[in-house]
């Protein structure tokens, strides 16, 4: 029977977090609050090099010195940087060599996001970083990869194994002070991951860490550096879920990539936190600073994000192409429902010749969500014919929710070509009823116009992600749409 | 917090200014108007002149055009001028009933439009504050929002006089209105016009409004009208900007249109020192239509920023923009369209284009085309695209024996036509036509006065190819 497709968009809306849960692991945690002893604490405890001390502390003081960005189409409760806890860690267990020694409650946790180690290690020949709660727990195919050269390890351990790589490439692209949020995580960073590609080197396999907030009232602030050396290639992935909390938890990451000449870096990532509840209680504040810089000449780097989680999303994955010839690409779905919030988009900054750049962004606002495209494009003098093109476009299911476009366009050469399009529109009839006529019930019908409407970004996440993409496109439309 | 920082404090001057003659509550004998500069002027004072630190100003900076000692003539002396010689317009056939303001104030040449018998008012504001005191207690002031700019508040706290027009209902004015708007003065001059135009029900008008210079005299003109259309109203409204180098003209206009009436309004600005229009369109009404065009083509230090605000407040409205420019030397523009679907507001559609095209390495173009949704039962689009004249048509062109400069003037013309095809008045068509043309060849100067009132007959511009034949 067909239902009413009145009441299809409704259900869409209605449907609850289905990865909500919590692990009940010992937690070390640092005392709540931020102050330079809290940044000691950090820095003890990770038993860092002094340079990196200075390197927070230095970030922290010019933190201090700025305030919260209010320009955003962003409503939220203030938020008290002083009611977070900085560090949380599982506590510290003797060096851990196969599954079975891994605390049998995280093993667990992941097999409810269906991602076991074992079952990743065996059946997707992808090796995993994963990182609860800030600290990795169990890293494999490391030694795959430490044939070739390749560093795939958490920060941590990255700071301790190859310091001088960290403190070369740290903070060059994202500078602690860039902005408020980046100089927080600069001051307070836990861990992340941290990816060299050594010259020449194409590394045979997709990384991926899954980053997951685990224990309330703890501030996440994961801290990834990617590398890619001259005429190296390396596909990355991210993805995330959280359980389910009434408190807000914030999360403010930064990712920088480095991509030398010649060299090609494709991040991926799904991100699937904890929306808040219908009534939009809860919820996972995402403050994140991504930027790669495409730094040699015929260089690449490309993003790929699939956003369908976050109370609120402030996030602008953004290359600066300096290299000539260098490209940079853009690829995003971000899905809000309920009371979610989402700014984001992309920049792209042309500094080298015969520079390239795509953006590719879809927005799918449903319920009483907000949905905001922001992106800058620039060229500049120097970047004799750049080309341009950005592509965003809105869907509205539901007239509660909004979805809104601020691109910013700054040429300033006369060889350079900027396209910008953008369109906004809802399902429309003549679709739907193009669909029923052929026995496609409405729900069923909005599922395949959404992912044929997102088809265009999810083509571009490597195959295994593009599963789990569409899984959590359906999730969080609805458990049936997709 | 005043972010202008200049050798002449303009700010303050205009403050004692205002309590010099607004100060006491006398002074004005209209007291809702009065309340509205008091009101208006303590905004101004809290905000100061517009800097580049605010979102809608980071690419236009003042502080240039206001390091001048400008004059601020509130009862001018009009006396000594020689009125037929300023104002004279002599586009063959163009038969206008045309409005002189000089140096914002309304010159009174005892003129009656045609159709006065049947209602129609074409006066200065001040004597509509006295004539018409129902007309300005429901419009005056209604649709102009100064609590976000400073500008039109500092406007509203001054204004005096300006063009006054109102067409009664079910009136179709056939005369085109034209109004002029000079600056003559020895010193710079720092002018606040302010016009009302209010179209009856049923009612159609078409208004042509021109910026021009006299001389090569700095100025400030900071312009703010209200349009407001009634049920059904149809306005064809067309700036003219041709402006001198030294000039700074920001021109807010403020439309409101009640449910089917339908706007045309058409910027062409062709010379001036520091151009800055902001339209706000409010389409209040079910069925209203607005299409909002604009074409500039800069060169040298000019600064052009069109500002366009469309509020789709009510189901059912249409708003097209479409805005074209071409910019050459260090010339700057600034586009930025903003698109606002107001909750309800179903069956949206509103289009906004912004196309560019940069002649030189150090013309810069920041484009913001920008949508704001809150409805979901609408489409809506907007493009914007910066580039340069295509080189396979350049090729095409020159591999038939046009020469470069011609080949390259054709696209550029072509490109600009667009917009100029869409000018409904053929008269004002076939002459802004020419004098696209003649700016793109580089031969039009600014001491020729307003672009529709020459001294010299114009030469007849041609180009090696026949453009007729286009």
């Amino acid at each position: 029977m067909e239902k009413d497709p009145n009441n299809i968009l409704e259900e869409v809306t209605q449907s609850e977090y289905k990865y909500g849960f919590y692990t009940d692991i010992e937690m070390e945690t640092a005392p709540k609050g931020l102050s330079e002893d809290t940044i000691r604490f950090i820095s003890a405890k990770k038993n860092e090099p002094e340079w990196l001390l200075q390197f927070r502390l230095e970030a922290y003081r010019k933190w201090l010195g700025m305030t919260e960005p209010t320009w955003a189409h962003l409503h939220h409760p203030p938020i008290n940087y002083q009611d977070i806890i900085y560090y949380a860690a599982p506590k510290k267990k003797k060096e851990l060599a196969s599954l079975d020694e891994v605390d049998p409650e995280l093993i667990e946790t992941f097999n409810k996001l269906g991602i076991s180690l074992e079952e990743q290690k065996r059946l997707s020949g992808v090796a995993v970083d994963a990182v609860i709660d800030s600290v990795s727990v169990k890293t494999t195919f490391s030694e795959t990869l430490e044939k070739q050269g390749i560093i795939f390890c958490s920060f941590s351990e990255a700071v301790q194994k190859v310091p001088e790589l960290v403190k070369q490439y740290l903070g060059t692209v994202v500078p602690a002070d860039d902005n408020y949020f980046a100089a927080l995580n600069s001051a307070v960073f836990s861990d992340g991951s941290f990816c060299y590609i050594p010259k020449g080197v194409r590394c045979p396999i997709e990384l991926s860490t899954y980053f997951r907030i685990n224990a309330a009232n703890t501030g996440q602030f994961e801290r990834t550096l990617i590398i890619g050396d001259e005429n190296s290639y390396v596909s990355y992935m991210e993805g995330c879920t959280a359980p389910m909390r009434d408190e807000n938890q914030l999360h403010a990451a930064i990712v920088e990539i480095i991509a030398l000449k010649d060299a090609e870096v494709k991040y991926s990532t799904v991100q699937n936190w904890y929306p808040g509840n219908k009534k939009g209680e809860g919820g996972i504040y995402n403050f994140v600073t991504k930027r790669g810089i495409c730094k040699g000449n015929n260089s690449k780097i490309s993003w790929t994000q699939v956003e369908t989680g976050s109370a609120i999303t402030w996030k602008y994955p953004s290359v600066v192409l300096m290299g000539d010839h260098s490209v940079g690409e853009f690829y995003s779905v971000a899905v809000t429902n309920n009371y979610q919030q989402a700014d984001t988009g992309s920049k792209m900054i042309h500094l080298g010749k015969n520079t390239k750049s795509t953006i590719i962004s879809k927005g799918i606002s449903a319920g009483h969500s907000s949905n905001s495209y922001r992106g800058l494009v620039k060229m500049t003098k120097r970047a004799e014919n750049s080309r341009n093109f950005s592509q965003c476009d809105s869907l509205l299911l539901g007239d509660k929710c909004g979805a809104h476009t601020f691109p910013y366009i700054k040429t300033e050469n006369k060889t350079s070509i900027v396209e910008h399009e953008a369109t906004t529109s809802k399902i429309s009839d003549d679709q739907l009823f193009y669909c029923n006529q052929r026995g496609i019930g409405t729900e069923s019908a909005i599922g395949l116009i959404v992912n044929g409407y997102a088809r265009e970004v999810l083509k571009q996440l490597p195959m295994e992600f593009a599963v789990e993409a569409q899984k959590l496109l359906s999730i969080s439309l609805e458990g049936s749409v997709g | 917090m005043d972010g202008i920082s200049t050798t002449y404090n303009t700010k303050d001057t205009l403050l004692k200014l205002f309590d010099e003659y607004f100060g006491k509550p006398a002074a004005d004998g209209n007291p809702d108007i009065g309340q509205l500069r008091r009101e208006a002027i303590a905004v101004f004072a809290q905000k100061g002149f517009p800097h580049t630190r605010l979102e809608k100003w980071r690419n236009t900076d003042l502080s240039r055009a206001l390091n001048h000692d400008y004059s601020f003539p509130l009862n001018p002396d009009n006396s000594g001028v020689d009125f037929g010689d300023i104002f004279r317009c002599d586009v063959p056939g163009f038969d206008t009933h045309m409005i002189a303001q000089l140096n914002g104030v309304f010159i009174d040449r005892g003129l009656k439009p045609a159709q006065s018998s049947e209602g129609l008012v074409v006066c200065s504001l001040a004597e509509a504050f006295v004539k018409y005191p129902q007309l300005i207690a429901s419009h005056y002031g209604k649709y102009a929002a100064f609590q976000e700019n400073s500008l039109t508040a500092l406007n509203t706290a001054f204004a005096s006089d300006g063009v006054f027009i109102y067409v009664p209902d079910n009136l179709v004015v056939s005369e085109i209105v034209q109004m002029v708007n000079l600056i003559h003065s020895g010193d710079p001059v720092f002018v606040q016009p302010r016009n009302l135009v209010i179209l009856g029900k049923n009612s159609s008008l078409k208004l042509v409004q021109c910026d021009d210079s006299v001389d090569d005299q700095i100025g400030f003109i900071n312009s703010v009208t209200e349009v407001v259309l009634a049920e059904n109203a149809n306005l064809d409204h067309y700036k003219l900007q041709n402006k001198n180098d030294r000039s700074t003209l920001v021109n807010n206009i403020y439309f409101h249109l009640e449910s089917g009436a339908n706007l045309s309004t058409n910027a062409i600005s062709l010379n001036g020192g520091l151009i800055r229009n902001e339209a706000n369109v409010k389409l209040n009404g079910s069925g209203a239509h607005a299409d909002i065009l604009g074409v500039y083509l800069m060169d040298r230090n000019q600064h052009i920023d069109n500002q366009v605000f469309v509020d789709h407040a009510k189901p059912d409205c249409t708003s097209n923009e479409m805005f074209k420019g071409i910019l050459d030397d260090q010339a700057s523009g600034v586009f930025n369209g903003h698109i606002l679907v107001q909750k309800d507001a179903q069956r949206t559609n509103a289009y906004q284009n912004n196309k560019n095209i940069l002649i030189s390495d150090k013309a810069v173009i920041d484009s913001k085309p920008f949508l704001e949704i809150y409805a979901d039962d609408v489409k809506c689009s907007h493009g914007a695209t910066v580039g340069q004249l295509d080189s396979e048509a350049l090729f095409y062109l020159r591999s038939r024996g046009i020469s470069i400069e011609n080949a390259r003037m054709l696209l550029m013309y072509a490109f600009a036509a667009e917009i100029v095809n869409k000018i409904s008045i053929p008269q004002l068509q076939l002459r802004i036509d020419d004098l696209v043309k003649k700016r793109l060849r580089g031969e039009l100067s600014i001491c020729e006065q307003c672009v529709l009132h020459c001294n010299s007959r114009e030469q007849k511009v041609s180009f090696e190819i026949d453009m007729s034949k286009i």
